[in-house]
């Protein structure tokens, strides 16, 4: 768990992040947007302490992260950042295998891990291990940047427009990659994005910043429906056609085979009106029901955001 | 921020680290070495005298005052201008006393007798130097102003000179004795330096766009440039000596254009080689530069190839190539004092003549001009360059 | 392409080698500059000997340069050292100005004849290309590569030595080479102020007005200079592709 409280950032007279206070699951992806210069990369980089913080601090499982050196501390969080950040002068391999060098990992250890995280980002190690950045394409250069990120086993991952770099296809791809690691590693995430279906497809909370402020902290369904703001609609604006989608489409023809708890709607509904009835009632998912009351399969919450996205 | 409260209220929490090395240097300088030696002839070696010894005492202490301002200034203010004013007064000052040393320690009517600026000058010189070059670093003037600046000093330090600020000095001294030489030598020094300058525009302008429109010719003619570059000048002199003797030797009337193995013909021609590389490659880096599109709508407005080329292209690439002809002339009017070495004349014929005598005076007589002169053209073509590059966007 | 270099560079070697190891098997073909039967070849010195000084003098003041030069880069590139990048900056393009020449001359009645005041203004005068290679290097890292090195959490020192520095490498090098190649050219004029070198053969045929000396010292020289420069390019490239940095 991560808590972050009151946290601020002046260069000079400028604030850049206002008093920002959040806490942060663990196991959970937590997604940042927010126009740009808005302070996102700021707050982000002050849980790592790559940027010092002007007030305030941050807990991580409630120890101080001021405690320790600020590079040990790094150690123990992987980041990752746009454009990937990777050595061009390392083999995939050294580059992934950099922190669990600087932590000491004897040989073995490290060449296994190595091997795990390249099999788990479906690179080949036999052709890959060896190779230099400017040998891989955009996609993989990405996915090294992150693997080397994940290689010491940090429980927590930061996460800079990971994607930003990449085609909108490729992109799709990261995505669907990236929530298969977050499953199997349980990490905690924290990702920053412009893009606000990355930020509804991929986070389990969403923060909107404006200004340097936090302006709201909620899990995404409650950010369409309940925004806090007129800048946060604004900002979800950009998914007004996705609302408009969520309308013309039926839960029955929307509803996933199998069976799920929860509520029963009515195949004939929109999937608007079944995200209100979720949202209303508190529940994940439900169960579509078709006009002779048989069951006509399920949705959940994720699947109907996921609808709702263009492309 | 006014000068005086600058002066009175100096910030030393935040000691400004250069300033604090600069200070720290010119103060053990000012007190630990010698501000002017006092040879007795021009290539014994001297008496060493203290600021405090070489001047009448309120001259001493007027000098002293100004550097400890200056120190000050340079200790605690952190205004770029204040700091500037500081260090050109110091350079005054510092100008002003040495020469005030020459004048009171020359015995009155005797030529024998040398002053020369000592260590201590020299370092109170270069700190004070370090201390303007910064000021003006952080003042990020533009290039009018640079030139300006340039002026203005050339102006200050010629006034000096005409009006006999210096004579008592050992270089003035030498340039007394020398005066005639010296302005032959140096329209000789600029000649060269120039006209091969000159030549080379001529020649590798048009290899440099051959170069640009024929890509395979590229690496070829730019490495054996690249190659002729690598060779040091006196060996490249020296190469060209046996050729243009036998070329003297055998036309005659080369022989009467003043051609020879030994001399200013060598020399021109070396410099011409050397040049060629800068400004070629640098016309191809300007020419590569210009954005297809443009060129693209010439053509299309039915723009010749030849008008393409002098009305958009070279128009275009003009900066780029500014830069390689200021390398060029930078370059040439260093090399040229190693012309003298083979009889070519040049400013260069007072540095290795006082080298043989081991006569520093001479030395500094033939070296102050060539880097003045060098720095100038740097400073000028600089701005120059600045100029067009900002008139294209 | 590729070939032909290869075969001039060996010729070039070859040619180098042969005359500095038999010089008096060319004298015929310098006999013809001669005058009232001067010698055509060197005679007042070993060439090889005078060779290895030359390479020796400039290696030297090469290696010092380096090691100042590199580490002052480092020093006004580090957040501590920032106030001093400007000056620096504006220094090395003065400094660039200044004929190495001038530097020579004025070093001479400093420290008197000899190797010294040759060392001294080639070391001076090397600082400058490899300085500013040196910055230009370590300031034109990508800076996503130095925020990932720090992000994982290298410290100051590390990133500095596993990261930036084999980043600049190759620019370091190049400015290595600059400096090598002033270096030999100004070294040959160290001869005039009595440093041991190859500069000697050309000034004692200027001053016995004998044109074989003063080829024959220009020769050697300029093919000294030549490959070593190409020499150093080799190995440049060669650094740098098996370090992936092109
Ligand atoms: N070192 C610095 N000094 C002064 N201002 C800074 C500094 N770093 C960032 N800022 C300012 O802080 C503000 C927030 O920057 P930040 O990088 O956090 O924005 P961001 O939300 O990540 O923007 P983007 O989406 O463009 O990456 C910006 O206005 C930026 O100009
Ligand atoms: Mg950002």
């Amino acid at each position: 768990m991560i808590s972050v409280e009151n946290l601020s950032k002046q260069y000079g007279a400028t604030t850049v992040v206002d008093g920002v206070s959040m806490v942060i699951e663990r196991n959970s992806i937590t997604v940042i947007v927010g126009t740009s210069g808005s302070g996102k990369s700021t707050l982000l980089r002050m849980i790592n302490r790559l940027i010092e913080p002007t007030r305030g601090r941050v807990l991580i499982d409630g120890h101080d992260t001021t405690g320790e050196p600020a590079h040990l501390l790094r150690r123990r969080i992987g980041y990752a950042i746009q454009g990937h950040g990777l050595f061009p002068h390392r083999t995939v391999a050294e580059n992934i295998a950099t922190v669990p060098r600087l932590l000491g990992w004897d040989e073995a250890r490290i060449r296994a891990r190595v091997e795990e995280l390249l099999l788990v980002f479906q690179l080949d190690p036999g052709a890959y291990a060896g190779a230099f950045p400017h040998q891989l394409s955009g996609g993989q250069q990405q996915r090294v940047g992150v693997a080397r990120a994940l290689a010491a086993e940090p429980a927590v991952l930061l996460m800079d427009e990971p994607f930003g770099a990449l085609d909108p296809i490729i992109r799709a791809k990261a995505q669907d990659d990236l929530l298969d690691i977050q499953r199997r590693f349980g990490t905690t995430i924290v990702l920053v994005t412009h893009d606000m279906d990355e930020a509804f497809r991929l986070g389990d909370h969403v923060a909107v910043m404006s200004h340097g402020r936090l302006l709201q902290y909620d899990r995404p369904a409650v950010l369409l429906t309940r925004p806090a703001d007129p800048f946060v609609s604004r900002m979800t604006g950009v998914s007004d056609r996705a609302m408009r989608l969520l309308s013309l489409t039926t839960a029955g023809e929307a509803a996933l085979p199998g069976v799920s708890e929860g509520p029963a709607v009515a195949a004939a509904a929109s999937l608007r009106e079944v995200l209100s009835e979720l949202l209303w009632r508190g529940a994940d998912s439900a169960v579509v029901m078709d006009a002779d009351g048989t069951r006509r399969g399920y949705l959940t919450i994720a699947a109907i955001l996921e609808r709702g996205r263009p492309g | 921020m006014s000068v005086r409260t600058a002066l009175t209220v100096p910030r030393l929490r935040r000691l400004d680290p250069l300033g604090a090395l600069l200070a720290g240097a010119g103060a053990v300088a000012a007190v630990f070495l010698p501000f002017v030696v006092l040879k007795s002839n021009r290539i014994v070696p001297g008496d060493p005298r203290g600021l405090l010894d070489a001047l009448p005492a309120w001259g001493a202490l007027g000098c002293q005052a100004v550097l400890i301002c200056a120190a000050i200034a340079a200790l605690g203010v952190s205004n770029a201008r204040v700091r500037l004013g500081a260090a050109l007064l110091g350079v005054a000052a510092v100008a002003l006393a040495v020469a005030a040393a020459g004048d009171a320690l020359t015995p009155a009517g005797n030529k024998v007798v040398r002053v020369a600026p000592g260590a201590g000058f020299w370092v109170l010189l270069m700190c004070l130097g370090l201390m303007a070059t910064d000021a003006v670093t952080r003042m990020r003037p533009g290039p009018g102003l640079r030139v300006l600046f340039l002026a203005l000093s050339i102006v200050v330090a010629g006034l000096a000179l005409a009006h006999g600020t210096f004579d008592h000095l050992s270089v003035m001294r030498e340039y007394a004795v020398n005066a005639d030489r010296f302005a032959r030598e140096a329209r000789q020094h600029v000649w060269l330096a120039l006209g091969s300058l000159a030549a080379a525009v001529l020649v590798a302008l048009p290899i440099g766009i051959l170069c640009h429109r024929v890509p395979r010719l590229r690496s070829g003619v730019l490495g054996t440039l690249n190659v002729i570059q690598t060779i040091p000048a006196i060996a490249l002199f020296g190469i060209l000596m046996v050729p243009l003797a036998a070329l003297a030797a055998a036309v005659p009337l080369a022989a009467a254009l003043g051609i020879r193995g030994i001399g200013a013909a060598p020399a021109a021609v070396a410099l011409f080689l050397y040049s060629l590389l800068p400004i070629a490659a640098n016309t191809v880096a300007g020419l590569k530069r210009v954005p297809r599109a443009a060129v693209e709508a010439a053509r299309g407005m039915g723009m010749t190839s030849w008008q393409i080329l002098t009305g958009i292209e070279l128009i275009l690439a003009l900066p780029v190539i500014l830069t390689g002809i200021r390398i060029v002339l930078v370059q040439n009017i260093g090399m040229v004092t190693v012309a003298a070495l083979i009889g070519g004349g040049g400013l260069g014929t007072f540095v290795f003549q006082g080298i043989g005598q081991t006569a520093i005076d001479l030395v500094l007589l033939g070296a102050i001009p060539i880097v003045a002169l060098a720095f100038s053209a740097a400073v000028v073509l600089d701005a120059l360059a600045e100029v067009l590059d900002r008139a294209r966007q | 392409m590729p070939g032909m270099a290869a075969i001039l560079r060996l010729a070039a070697l070859a040619l180098l080698l042969g005359f500095l190891l038999m010089p008096q098997s060319f004298a015929p073909l310098f006999t013809p500059l001669t005058q009232y039967g001067a010698p055509p070849i060197y005679d007042q010195g070993n060439l090889l000997t005078l060779a290895l000084a030359h390479l020796g003098v400039v290696c030297c003041a090469a290696a010092a340069s380096t090691l100042v030069a590199v580490g002052l880069g480092i020093l006004v590139t580090r957040p501590s050292g920032a106030q001093f990048l400007p000056l620096s900056r504006t220094l090395v393009n003065i400094g660039q100005t200044f004929p190495p020449v001038a530097v020579l001359a004025v070093t001479v009645p400093l420290v008197g004849f000899g190797e010294k005041p040759t060392l001294i203004a080639l070391f001076a005068y090397g600082l400058l290309p490899i300085f500013e290679n040196t910055i230009v290097g370590l300031q034109t890292c990508p800076p996503q590569v130095l925020e990932a090195a720090s992000g994982m959490g290298m410290s100051a020192r590390q990133r500095l030595l596993s990261v930036e520095l084999p980043l600049a490498l190759p620019l370091i090098l190049e400015g290595i080479r600059l400096s090598l190649v002033i270096n030999v050219g100004t070294a040959t004029i160290g001869s005039t102020v009595a440093a041991k070198g190859l500069g000697e053969v050309i000034i004692a045929g200027l001053l016995s007005n004998n044109n074989a000396f003063i080829l024959q010292g220009g020769l050697v020289t300029g093919l000294m200079a030549i490959l070593l420069y190409d020499a150093l390019a080799g190995l440049e490239r060669r650094i740098c592709r098996t370090a992936h940095l092109e």
